[in-house]
This record gives structure tokens, C-alpha cells and sequence, in this order.
């Protein structure tokens, strides 16, 4: 059964079972491969995209619980928050292996969106569903500071 | 000639802008998997560089960039000796070729041991040279000027007497003709302009924008998934399965029983993976290692009550007569890596070629692997490196499971058809090749002034070498067991250190700094107990035993003085302080400590110090102590991996705990200037780590956590 949404501002219609959660239907089936795989189980973050505005893993979502909603995920990404936090992720080198940091950008976009200006607690609240093996927590809280200064 | 400056003034700031907005954005389209320019145009006077006609320079990373920054540090050596322009740099890994790309240090390609700085150090300076050397001749050749009047500054060749200069690329094509130079000038280090600045990441744009391309992101025309079953317990075999309920699931293209397990083909991950899910396969147990945890423990600990087979010994520890003995004993868990990218790969299996894509670590055994699976010679394999999404020592392993693996699946499957295997993160936490569990029994005996006078220690664990080509010569003690002990840097005139290897089922392999992950805990937790039982300092009591150690002594007061190691905390609070040496490369932590409303207790700030020779980019060399802090703090914190009857007890992150952003502490590095030969930071950052909060945790309560993880289910430190 088809399911259609809108995905990084293109209306879709994929093909899949409705089962199949959004994560593999993004990766797999529409072909953007920025949002990636860590845990399956909503633990790591690592597949976090906005649905309808709202971070959420897309492991732990069937791809027809999205039928008419607006799907963003890192390759969407446009807006001056956007920038903003891939900015500062630059001016501070956050990155090392990358793998998480697709997850992690989503999960700073969407922070500061609701909270302009976050306080570390805020940043520990929203961020600690992220996981980062490379640790590169330190960089991640300072960038999200330095994202909310230049907004 | 005035033409060739002016085009070139032009072309330099075309690719200089382009540079700053594109930044360094790799795809599968681009680079590596894309047809190179024709040969001739280009200036390849090595392995390592090609400077283009479109004025990039382009450096074969022969190291797995798998989060450490070779891309960047590798490449800055090149650039140095060219005199390049950070702008017109690309990386690129290099394909798999021992004779071209083998690292140095260990005579094979591969990536591990923080050796990538310290091994292409001259050979990457030399690289970077001889294309200096070539563009120059080609541009005195050209100008009829001597190469003596030619300066390169930034990408800019010129020639100050005639105003004329030429962006590198304008050369590329006429230096390629040249003679390539056997013996070229290098750079004196005072000279440097890029080596030691804070050059930016060359993979940051794509890990960014989600564009950087790691195993999970390959997609070939014709290319099925796969995922498998593993024996529930290391060592158990398939002993028979029933393929039919997997087969009838709309998408399944495959089920096939290989050596590790039984794996089902799909035609998407999800498809497989369900399928793999609902196999119903009996396993043969017979020759798996059944014991748990409790019991290796108790074997482990009884071991430890005798000495093992000697690895260090000096003075006479039986002779001391202490005036006051201090004892601990240490256990260590097993631990899984938990790299971000479970393991995973794509392999092709073609009629007299295989060809693989993933991040591999181990280029010339892997390559030997993928071919002994597919019946070719060893340099009909292709491997495309891509990047790792972490590794922490998991990629390199000498069984190259994973990809055996995948070369199997695709060997089961018909001709040119890519298998792209996908580890779940069960799959990965129960897969095996972990650190070992340890147990450590101590003992040291203190003098009527408060001296320390011997020292004993007593390691029991599994060796990672044993069984692999890293194996020690027969009756030789597995020095990866007792590094970090073995060398123990205070000076205390009867040491005895001896390890007692056991042999136990269970998969194992290094673990990012290999035996400084439990030596340096158990040295280092210990010798504060031993300190307090002095009535010493125990910043001061290492000072006074590191003498004839000034760089462990360095980095020990520099942490202690931006920390300000003595000065009043206030109430509820502690600093705990630990150094170590590994991989040549020398770091200390203090950490502070504080006790928070529920009893527990949290890390609030950390300074580091770390003297790691000649620094090539000092923000990565901060960036790997950050890292490398969390990563080893972490792991002393929250992870276990279990065992009850053989049975892993944890599979995901919801019980295998690691490190998350509300546990980070605030953290500052300091680099002590060096100008010695540059080495690794990968690694070094993870050793005093665990101890430097242990020990701020012990000032604080009293209780030096003994037992690992600290926060064990149920407890609060
Ligand atoms: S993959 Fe979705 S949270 Fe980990
Ligand atoms: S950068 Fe490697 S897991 Fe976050």
C-alpha cells in the first residue's frame, strides 16, 4: 500500500508496506541517506527528522503514521535556524566520525526553535536522546550556544 | 606569460571562493568511485598527491577517517611542504594497495595504535615536497628563470623579479613531464605556516549536511540486503534451520546458511531483517562457552590470589618490610565498542574481481579475506574506503568478521550482485570482540616516612593478540595485557607486575588504547589509595616518583595549574587528578566532583594537558582529548557487557549504557609545545580519563569505585 506525504517539501508517494518504519522508507525507498540508522529502537537519535515540525525518530514510526504530513530530514534543511546551527557547527568543528550528527542537528534545530535561548539544562533535556560515541557532547552544547547568539 | 598570471590570478580566486562555499563535500558521484581526469594533465609525482588542472590538490588518506581527523591532519602535512592553500585541499581515501599505502609502523595497510601522524610524517612531508619541487621546475622552465628566484606562497608559484606568478594548476600538466626528484629539500619546522594553526575539518561540510558517505549509504545498481543470525552463544554452530517461513515474506530473495550464522537476502534491510527475526534455527552448543559473568569472576579472582607469569620485575618485593601495606582489588567488565554505524558492508562478487565499499580499517587483510572467500588473488579486490562512523578499534580486526561475512553472502548470491550487510545494534552488542573483562589484585607496602616502596600487581584476563597474526611468540607474556602496568612510570625501587592470560570463549579485540582502558584505572585509582594511606598528596606523591619521566611530569603540572590543584572547592566538592602515557603520547586529567541533591555524585569540570609532540592542528588535538575523555569516562561510568550462561544479557542502548550529553562535563585542554616527533591522539585521551574522576570521587567520599562501571544497576557512587 502507497503512502504519501511531503518530504523535504516534495509531496511523495511511496510504494511500501505501511509497516516499514520511516527511517528505511526515507533511506531505502526515497534515496536520502543523510538520516541515519544507530538503534532502531528510539534510544540513539541518530534517525531523527522533523514531523511536522516536531523531532522525531524516525526508527520508531511506521512510514504510514506520516500520510499527509510534512517530513524534514538533514537534506531538507533551509531555514535561518538551520543555517545557523550548521554554521556554528562548522566555526567549531563539532564533527569527528559524523555518524550521529545528522540526528544531532535535527534534534539543535528543533530546540531552538522552541526555546531561542537555552540554558545547559535545556540543552541536556533536549540533546540527551542523541547519543554521540565519539562524545562530542562539549562541541554540540557550545555550537547550540553559539547557534542561539547569532539568530 | 602575462597571460598565464592574469588567467592564474583569476583561476586562484575562482577556486578559493569556490573552496569557502563548497567547502569539501564527498559523494559517491564525486571523488573516489568517479573516472579519474586523464593521467597525463595531472601532477602525480607519488602515492599520495595529485595536484589537478582545476588547481586542487588532492592527498590519498592511506588511514581510515573514522572521526579522528587524518582527512585533515594527513592532509595539512602535504600542504605544508607544497605550500599550498588550505582552500584547494581535497582528501580522498586511498584504495587498498599494501606495496603504495602500508603504514609504516606495521608493515601492512591498516589504520590503529594512533599511528597515522607518526608514520606518514616524513613520508607525507616528502610527498608534499617532490610536487613542490616539480611545479617549480616547471615554472622556472617555462619562465626561463632559475628555480633558486621562485617562491610558492599559498598556492601561488612566482617570480618577484618579472611580476609573474600561476596558481598550482596552471603547472599541473607541464610539471607531470618533469623528471620526478629522488631527494628534495623539506621545510625547517620554524617555517611552518599550517602545521600547528587550526586548519578547519576537511569532512566538516559533509557531516553536516548529511552528504558524507559512509558503508550504510552505498547503494549499486542491483544491490540486496542482508542481515543474519548469530548463535546466541559465541562458539555455537547452526545445527538446522527451516528456510520456507522467511522465504514466503514478500521481498525475501534469500536464506543461506553461512559460516558465522544463517543470513536472509531482501530486497530492502527492513524485509531482511523481519525475515532474520523470525527465523526459527536450532543452534549446536556443544563447543559454546557457557559461563556467565559470576562465574569467570570467581575464577578470575582466584587467580588473581597467585602470581602469574612474570612481566616486570625489579628489586625484591618479598624482602620489603612496609611499615603499612596497602591492598585493592579491581574487576573490569567486558565491553562492546559501539561504534555509532554498526558493522556493516557492501561487498560485489564479479567473474575474476570482487569489489568492496565500507569503512575498512585493515585494508590488506581484509583484502586478503574477501579474496580467500571468493576464490581470487588478493589484488583482484578492490576496496573503496569510505568513511566510519567510529570504530574505536572494532573496524580492525583480524578475523575481518563482518566482512567475511558479506563476501559470503555475496558469494551465495549469482555474479554482480552487491550484498549489502547491515549489523542491527543488537547484532553489534552481542557480536562479540570485546575488551576483556579484567581482574587486577594489588598490593604495595609504604615505609616508616610515608615512601612507597613496592609494588605488586597481579592482572587476570583474555589476550587479544592470541590466535591472531598479533599473537606473542610461544611462552612471551601478551604485552597488550599489562601495558600501562608493565611500564609503570613511578619510581619505586620493588615492582612486580605479572599476568595470569586465561582462556575463556568469548571474543575479544582492542578496544581504543587497548590495555591502558583497565592498567591505567588500576595504576592509577590505586595509587591514590596508596597516596591517602601515606598521608601524601597525591598530586605531589606523583611528582616526587617522576623523575626520570619530564613529560609525564609536564602535562601532570600544567593540568594541576589551570585547574588550580590545591585551592579551596568549597563544601561538597573534590578534584581527582590521573596521567598516562600511551602510544608515546602523554595526557592528565584533573577532575571536579561534586555531590548533588540525590546522594550522587556528578562531574562538573575537567582540565586536560596533553604533550603529544610536534601538534599538527591543535583544535583536532582538542577535539580527541574532549572525545577521548568522554569515551573513556563513559565507559568506567555506565557500560558492561554481561554474561549469564554464555548469553550476553545486554543488546541495546537501553541496557548497554553509554555516555550522554547530560553526563559531559565542561572541558578544556591544554598543549604543552612541543617540538618533538608528532604522535597519535586518537587513543591517548581515553586513559586517565576513568581514574581522574575515580580519584576525585574517592577524595570526595572516600570510596574509591573498585568495581566497573561505577554506577552498576541499582547503586549510586
Ligand atoms: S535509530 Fe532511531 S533512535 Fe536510534
Ligand atoms: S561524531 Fe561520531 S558518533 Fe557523533
Amino acid at each position: 500500500m502507497a503512502t504519501s506525504f511531503e518530504l523535504n517539501g516534495i509531496s511523495v508517494t511511496l510504494d511500501v508496506d505501511p509497516e516499514m518504519p520511516l527511517l528505511w522508507a526515507i533511506r531505502e525507498k526515497a534515496g536520502l541517506v543523510g538520516t541515519k540508522y544507530g538503534c532502531g529502537i528510539a534510544q540513539c537519535g541518530a534517525c531523527t527528522v522533523h514531523v511536522d515540525g516536531v523531532a522525531s525518530r524516525s526508527c520508531s514510526i511506521p512510514v504510514s503514521a506520516v500520510a499527509g504530513s510534512k517530513v524534514t530530514t538533514i537534506e531538507g534543511l533551509s531555514n535561518t535556524i538551520s543555517q545557523a546551527v550548521q554554521s556554528s557547527w562548522q566555526k567549531l568543528n563539532v564533527v569527528q566520525c559524523g555518524y550521529c550528527q545528522s540526528g544531532q542537528i535535527m534534534s539543535a534545530v528543533a530546540l531552538l526553535t522552541d526555546v531561542p535561548k537555552p540554558t545547559d539544562a535545556d540543552i541536556d533535556a533536549a540533546m540527551s536522546g542523541n547519543i554521540c560515541r565519539c562524545a562530542t557532547y562539549h562541541r554540540i552544547r557550545e555550537a547550540i550556544h553559539d547557534a542561539a547568539k547569532s539568530i | 606569460m602575462n597571460q598565464i598570471s592574469k588567467t592564474s590570478r583569476r583561476d586562484i580566486l575562482k577556486s578559493a571562493a569556490a573552496g569557502l562555499v563548497i567547502g569539501f563535500v564527498w559523494t559517491p558521484n564525486r571523488s573516489a568511485f568517479a573516472a579519474p581526469e586523464p593521467a597525463a594533465k595531472i601532477l602525480a609525482p607519488n602515492a599520495f598527491v595529485r595536484v589537478a588542472p582545476d588547481n586542487t590538490v588532492t592527498v590519498m588518506i592511506k588511514h581510515l577517517e573514522m572521526g579522528q581527523g587524518v582527512y585533515t591532519g594527513l592532509t595539512a602535512i602535504v600542504a605544508e611542504e607544497l605550500d599550498a592553500d588550505w582552500n584547494q585541499m581535497r582528501a580522498e581515501h586511498a584504495p587498498a594497495d599494501t606495496a603504495l599505502y602500508k603504514n609504516l609502523l606495521f608493515g601492512m595497510q591498516g589504520t590503529g595504535g594512533s599511528t597515522a601522524i607518526a608514520n606518514s610524517w616524513m613520508q607525507l612531508r616528502n610527498a608534499g615536497a617532490m610536487a613542490r619541487a616539480m611545479l617549480v621546475a616547471a615554472a622556472a622552465k617555462e619562465w626561463k628563470v632559475p628555480e633558486t628566484e621562485i617562491t610558492v606562497k599559498k598556492g601561488v608559484i612566482s617570480h618577484a623579479a618579472s611580476q609573474r606568478s600561476a596558481s598550482f594548476g596552471i603547472f599541473a600538466a607541464r610539471a607531470a613531464l618533469l623528471p620526478v626528484p629522488t631527494d628534495v629539500k623539506l621545510k625547517d619546522p620554524k617555517d611552518f605556516n599550517l602545521i600547528g594553526t587550526e586548519l578547519p575539518r576537511l569532512d566538516n561540510a559533509g557531516k553536516i549536511n548529511g552528504t558524507a558517505v559512509y558503508a550504510i549509504d552505498i547503494v549499486r545498481p542491483n544491490m540486496v540486503y542482508a542481515s543474519i543470525a548469530h548463535p546466541p552463544r559465541f562458539g555455537g554452530v547452526v545445527k538446522s534451520f527451516d528456510p520456507a517461513p522467511a522465504m514466503k515474506i514478500k521481498g525475501v530473495i534469500k536464506v543461506v546458511q553461512i559460516s558465522s550464522g544463517v543470513a536472509v537476502v531482501a530486497d530492502s534491510f527492513w524485509t531482511a531483517k523481519r525475515a532474520r527475526d523470525g527465523l526459527n534455527i536450532e543452534w549446536d552448543d556443544s563447543k559454546a562457552e557457557k559461563r556467565g559473568t559470576a562465574e569467570l569472576l570467581a575464577e578470575y579472582k582466584a587467580l588473581a590470589q597467585k602470581p602469574g607469569a612474570s612481566a616486570k620485575k625489579s628489586g625484591d618485593v618479598a624482602a620489603v618490610k612496609a611499615a603499612k601495606t596497602v591492598t585493592a582489588e579491581f574487576d573490569f567488565p567486558y565491553l562492546a565498542h559501539a561504534p555509532m554505524e554498526p558493522m556493516d558492508a557492501v561487498v560485489e562478487i564479479r567473474d575474476g574481481a570482487a569489489e568492496a565499499w565500507y569503512g575498512c580499517q585493515f585494508q590488506t587483510i581484509d583484502q586478503a579475506a574477501i579474496a580467500r572467500v571468493a576464490g581470487l588473488k588478493p589484488e583482484q579486490v578492490t576496496i573503496n574506503t569510505t568513511f566510519a562512523g567510529g570504530s574505536f578499534g572494532r573496524r580492525a580486526n583480524a578475523a575481518s568478521d563482518y566482512v567475511v561475512e558479506t563476501a559470503e553472502i555475496a558469494k551465495a548470491m549469482p555474479p554482480n550482485t552487491p550484498v549489502k550487510l547491515i549489523w542491527t545494534r543488537e547484532d553489534d552488542t552481542r557480536g562479540g570482540k570485546y575488551r576483556p573483562a579484567y581482574f587486577h589484585n594489588m598490593k604495595a607496602g609504604i615505609d616508616e616516612k610515608g615512601d612507597i616502596v613496592s609494588w605488586t600487581h597481579t592482572v587476570v584476563g583474555q589476550s587479544i593478540a592470541a590466535g591472531t597474526p598479533f599473537a606473542p611468540k610461544a611462552d612471551a607474556i601478551d604485552t597488550m595485557s599489562v601495558e600501562g602496568a608493565s611500564n609503570l612510570p613511578y619510581a619505586i625501587p620493588n615492582l612486580d607486575v605479572n599476568l595470569h592470560t586465561t582462556k575463556v570463549g568469548v571474543p575479544v579485540l582492542w578496544l581504543r588504547s587497548v590495555g591502558s582502558t583497565h592498567t591505567a584505572y588500576a595504576t592509577e585509582v590505586f595509587f591514590d589509595m596508596v597516596a591517602k594511606a601515606a598521608g601524601k598528596d597525591p598530586y605531589a606523591a606523583r611528582l616526587a616518583l617522576l623523575d626520570q619521566h619530564p613529560r609525564h611530569k609536564a602535562v601532570l603540572e600544567l593540568a594541576a595549574q589551570k585547574a588550580g590543584w590545591g585551592t579551596d572547592l568549597g563544601p561538597n566538592k573534590a578534584r581527582g587528578i590521573a596521567v598516562a602515557e600511551a602510544f608515546s603520547s602523554y595526557v592528565a586529567y584533573v577532575a571536579e566532583v561534586s555531590r548533588d541533591k540525590n546522594g550522587g555524585v556528578k562531574v562538573d569540570r575537567v582540565v586536560c594537558a596533553v604533550d603529544c609532540g610536534t601538534v599538527i592542528n591543535p583544535d583536532v588535538v582538542r577535539a580527541q582529548m574532549e572525545g577521548g575523555f568522554g569515551f573513556g569516562y563513559g565507559l568506567v561510568l555506565k557500560s558492561a557487557i554481561t554474561l549469564k550462561e554464555g548469553k550476553v544479557e545486554q543488546g541495546n542502548f537501553d541496557s548497554y549504557d553509554v555516555l550522554r550529553m547530560s553526563d559531559m562535563p565542561k572541558i578544556e585542554v591544554h598543549i604543552v609545545p612541543s617540538t618533538e616527533k608528532p604522535t597519535g591522539v586518537g587513543e591517548p585521551g581515553v586513559p586517565p580519563a576513568g581514574p581522574a574522576v575515580a580519584n576525585a570521587i574517592f577524595a570526595l567520599t572516600g570510596k574509591a569505585p573498585t568495581s566497573l562501571p561505577i554506577l552498576k544497576k541499582g547503586l549510586s557512587v
